[in-house]
């Protein structure tokens, strides 16, 4: 492998100058070309293309909702895509099913445990038709010692049960192994292990490709990196020292141009020593989120942002009152707040707008009746209620919001960005003292998007505390005075939301230094935050970085 | 152009379902009405005033009843313990007869023990998350039994069915109107009104249509279903009463025979088992076309065993009918 990135468009030339585009000469073991994948108007692959030379470990980069996930699984057979072309060891071939993608020999180990847990193992196993003596030959090549066939799935780990899959795909011997994120429920210990596995299959006949969001490990076992950006395969890199900046060069691509106009204006200094609406010290939620602390002030929209899976979910969960943290302490206004259930954030003047709208609308009922939910909850409100008042309130909310109602008697029948809208009115209706809103752009119109940028700004404008997770980059700078950044459950990064371009924001989600290679020490430390249980090694280093 | 013409086509038919899906008790009044010709056909000149007195008599504990399905299933649960409450509470009564208070404590008594049972649901469903259909279930024997106890100590003679309660749940005025609309109008007008009206009302809806978003909002669905449990048998003690006066009998296991029509009303009234849709007035339909098919049946002259399939063949058909009809497509 030659020490310089390659780019290398579609079509496209690799690192040792062999032509990918034409299977037959080339030995690839696989070539996928132009694979294609929409859902509804949603293009989740535009055109992917993937080689795979034989004996390579082969990464698959890209950001959130790049694709990744949907190209493995056309691979493998799980979904059908629109277009494309598919060839294993040079011949064409359609993947209708997970058990042809298995004769072709290519086998996938997905996000999520795929047993039945009401199986023991011996019988998950007998299910897939796993020969069972390397099963458990890589059982301990994996590190997972003394594992008793005769339990029942359920009962195990969530660590053991991926090492199980692992070792489940690695026995049937597939000539493509691809892992999806295999990596990101282990620990510290069992992930060496799994690294080390996939290192030994290097050289031979067969190849692995990965996906992983811990650059970390990519810069550990890969030879090569193709990259994802928006459905679209944009480039393959060799992975040396020093190619992490490359990689996420790529995954940004050319800055977009015709950015809306910045949403409102961003607060002034003074908003700086403006109260605190809430106040976050030490939030910790078992393994998954280890130590939040921040403020977010009245008057400021405050980004979050972070690669899947890094402890986000948890801390909206314990904000919004979902959930219980397992350490830490939380003041709304500066007077100490415990939630139990949502009800008690509520009251607290804590609310929170989920990204998923199945999750937060009654899809049967009328919109009205959506929007008046949250005023009904409470038991001295079970009575008659206050038609008119109730109409003239939920009107306000739909003319603020510009939600179109002629479709209103059941939301289900809204479209998508009218329905996310319904479930922030909801909360618009009542005055808003502190706004969590958790991706509530995603999938949604451009236009509608932008309704809601203003809405936010607004309502910071209005003395609100809005708090905004957000998968798309390009929203922190647009929205947001301030954004933190999550990686393995900590906060890394503080940055100011006009500084915080997606280049600015990508590196620090990947956790890496700005324009400088990790150095090893920084890497270990980043391992072990991701993956370890060591609390302590990550943990000085993170603070010094929010300081400054 | 074409387009357009297609479009049209397809509102039709979307209208023609969205009139189903929407008011349901229109094509449910049609079904009725088809069974009544059907009985006068059967038996010519047998619908007359009388007739309808008599059917309404029959239907109203029985929608009643239904109403509890109703209610327990627009929340996405089911009340079994309706039957053995209802029974328990017509036969308690009658054991009271002759107590210091009379009628009126024998009531007092059967609506307070109603009530604690459905506490006790309530409890089981929404605090501990057994599922409905277990809880109500396990509840069901839990009263037949403490009734069987009571029984067993209380035998005594001159206890029967209180005059009152015979009165109301019997008789009729002008030979026309049963007086046990006195109970049902006022019942239905305050649970008519309840789901529509009320905050409670909907947040029975909102916990069916989706429980996390209802939670999301701020409402803790345990003490919601707590109170819709004990209201759920608080009118099954009530139908009970109805019941035995209607029949003269006071017995343990009198209402049992009704369970499976109470669901069945709800859900031919369209209500879904699956929560979030319906509401008491088809239910009270669907009561009525119970009954009516129960006349039809009787008139025909089948024997016993036939009638039960057919009353079962019948229930299944129009409610998998009802389902695809309404089902969104």
């Amino acid at each position: 492998m030659l020490g310089t990135p390659v780019f290398a468009g579609v079509p496209s030339v690799s690192a040792t100058g062999m032509v990918l585009m034409s299977p037959t000469t080339t030995g690839l073991l696989l070539e996928a070309t132009g694979v294609s994948k929409t859902y509804g108007a949603v293009v989740a692959l535009k055109s992917a293309s993937l080689a795979v030379q034989p004996g390579e470990v082969h990464a698959l980069m890209g950001a959130n909702g790049a694709g990744k996930s949907t190209l493995v699984k056309i691979l493998t057979g799980a979904i059908r895509p629109e277009s494309g072309r598919i060839a294993v060891h040079g011949r064409e071939r359609t993947v209708h099913s997970p058990a042809e993608a298995r004769r072709s020999g290519l086998v996938s180990v997905y996000q999520e445990p795929s047993v039945i847990p009401d199986l023991d193992i011996r019988a998950n196993l007998r299910l897939t038709e796993t020969p069972l003596e390397p099963f458990r030959q890589w059982v301990h090549d994996l590190g997972l010692k003394n594992l008793d066939l005769s339990r029942l799935a359920r009962r195990l780990p969530l660590a053991s049960l991926r090492i199980i899959d692992l070792a489940r795909a690695l026995a049937i011997e597939p000539d493509v192994l691809m892992l999806d994120e295999m990596t990101a429920a282990l620990p510290a210990n069992l992930t060496e292990r799994v690294l080390e596995v996939i290192g030994l299959q290097r050289g031979g006949e067969r190849s692995v490709v990965f996906i992983s969001h811990r650059m970390i490990e990519i810069a550990a076992v890969c030879d090569r990196a193709t990259v994802l950006r928006e459905g679209e395969t944009v480039g393959v890199v060799d992975v040396t020292a020093g190619t992490e900046e490359r990689i996420v060069e790529l995954m940004l691509g050319s800055i977009v141009e015709g950015l809306p106009e910045r949403a409102g204006e961003t607060s002034t200094p003074a908003a700086g020593t403006a109260a605190p609406r809430l106040t976050v010290r030490g939030i910790a939620v078992g393994q998954k989120l280890r130590d939040a602390s921040f403020e977010l002030r009245s008057g400021e929209v405050l980004g979050v942002v972070a690669l899947e899976g890094q402890g986000q979910d948890e801390l909206f969960d314990v904000l919004s009152g979902s959930e219980r943290p397992s350490g830490g302490e939380l003041l709304v206004d500066g007077k100490p707040a415990s939630f139990g259930h949502p009800a008690d954030a509520i009251r607290a003047g804590v609310v929170y707008v989920a990204s998923d709208r199945a999750e937060a609308l009654l899809m049967q009922r009328s919109v009205r009746e959506n929007i008046a939910l949250p005023f009904i909850t409470r038991i001295r409100r079970w009575g008659p209620i206050d038609l008119p008042a109730e109409r003239r309130t939920v009107d306000a909310a739909v003319k603020r919001l510009q939600i179109d109602v002629r479709a209103g008697n059941e939301v289900r029948r809204l479209s998508g960005g009218n329905q996310q809208k319904v479930t922030i009115a909801r909360w618009v209706a009542g005055g808003v003292h502190v706004l969590l809103c958790f991706d509530p752009t995603r999938g949604i119109d451009i236009l509608t998007k932008q309704q809601i940028y203003v809405l936010l700004r607004d309502l910071a404008e209005a003395g609100a505390g809005v708090l905004l997770y957000t998968s798309e980059l390009k929203e922190v700078q647009l929205v947001c005075d301030r954004a933190v950044v999550i990686f393995g459950g900590r906060i890394v990064k503080e940055l100011v939301g006009a500084e915080a371009d997606e280049a600015q924001l990508l590196r620090a989600a990947y956790h890496l230094r700005s324009g400088a290679v990790m150095p090893e020490e920084a890497a270990g430390a980043a391992v072990e935050s991701a993956t370890g249980d060591i609390r302590e090694a990550g943990a000085p280093k993170d603070e010094a970085e929010i300081q400054a | 152009m074409s387009a357009s013409v297609r479009t049209n086509q397809w509102l039709s038919v979307v209208g023609w379902r969205g009139l189903f899906r929407d008011r349901p008790i229109i094509p449910l009044i049609g079904l009725l009405g088809v069974l009544i010709v059907a009985i006068e056909l059967a038996d010519p000149g047998i619908v007359g005033p009388e007739w309808a007195g008599v059917i309404v008599r029959a239907s109203v504990p029985l929608a009643i009843l239904g109403g509890c399905q109703t209610l327990a299933m627009l929340t996405g649960g089911i009340d079994l313990s309706v039957a053995a409450v209802a029974s328990m509470s017509g036969f308690v009564t009658a054991t009271l007869l002759h107590s210091p208070g009379g009628v009126a404590q024998g009531i007092i008594v059967v609506l307070v023990v109603a009530a604690v049972a459905g506490l006790l649901n309530g409890i089981g469903i929404g605090v501990f998350r057994v599922h409905p259909l277990i809880m109500t279930l396990g509840m069901s024997f839990v009263v037949l039994g403490l009734a069987n106890v009571w029984q067993l100590q209380n035998v005594q003679t001159g206890a029967g069915v209180p005059d009152s309660l015979r009165w109301i749940g019997s008789t009729t005025f002008a030979d026309v109107v049963p007086y046990n609309l006195l109970v049902f109008i006022p019942l239905t007008a305050l649970i008519l009104v309840g789901l529509r009206r009320t905050g409670y009302g909907r947040l029975l809806y909102a916990i069916g249509d989706n429980p996390v978003a209802a939670r999301l909002s701020g409402t803790r669905a345990w003490q919601v279903l707590i109170v819709l449990y004990v209201i759920s048998a608080v009118m099954a003690a009530i139908a009970g009463l109805l019941i035995s006066g209607l029949t003269n009998t006071a017995s343990v296991s009198l209402v049992d025979a009704s369970l499976l029509p109470s669901v069945a009303a709800a859900v031919i009234g369209g209500t879904s088992i699956l929560g979030g849709r319906g509401g008491f007035g088809g239910t009270i339909v669907g009561a009525l076309i119970l009954t009516v098919l129960t006349a039809l049946l009787t008139v025909l002259g089948l024997p016993e065993p036939s009638r039960q399939v057919l009353f079962g063949a019948i229930i299944v058909v129009v409610a998998a009918a009802y389902t695809r009809v309404t089902a969104e497509t």
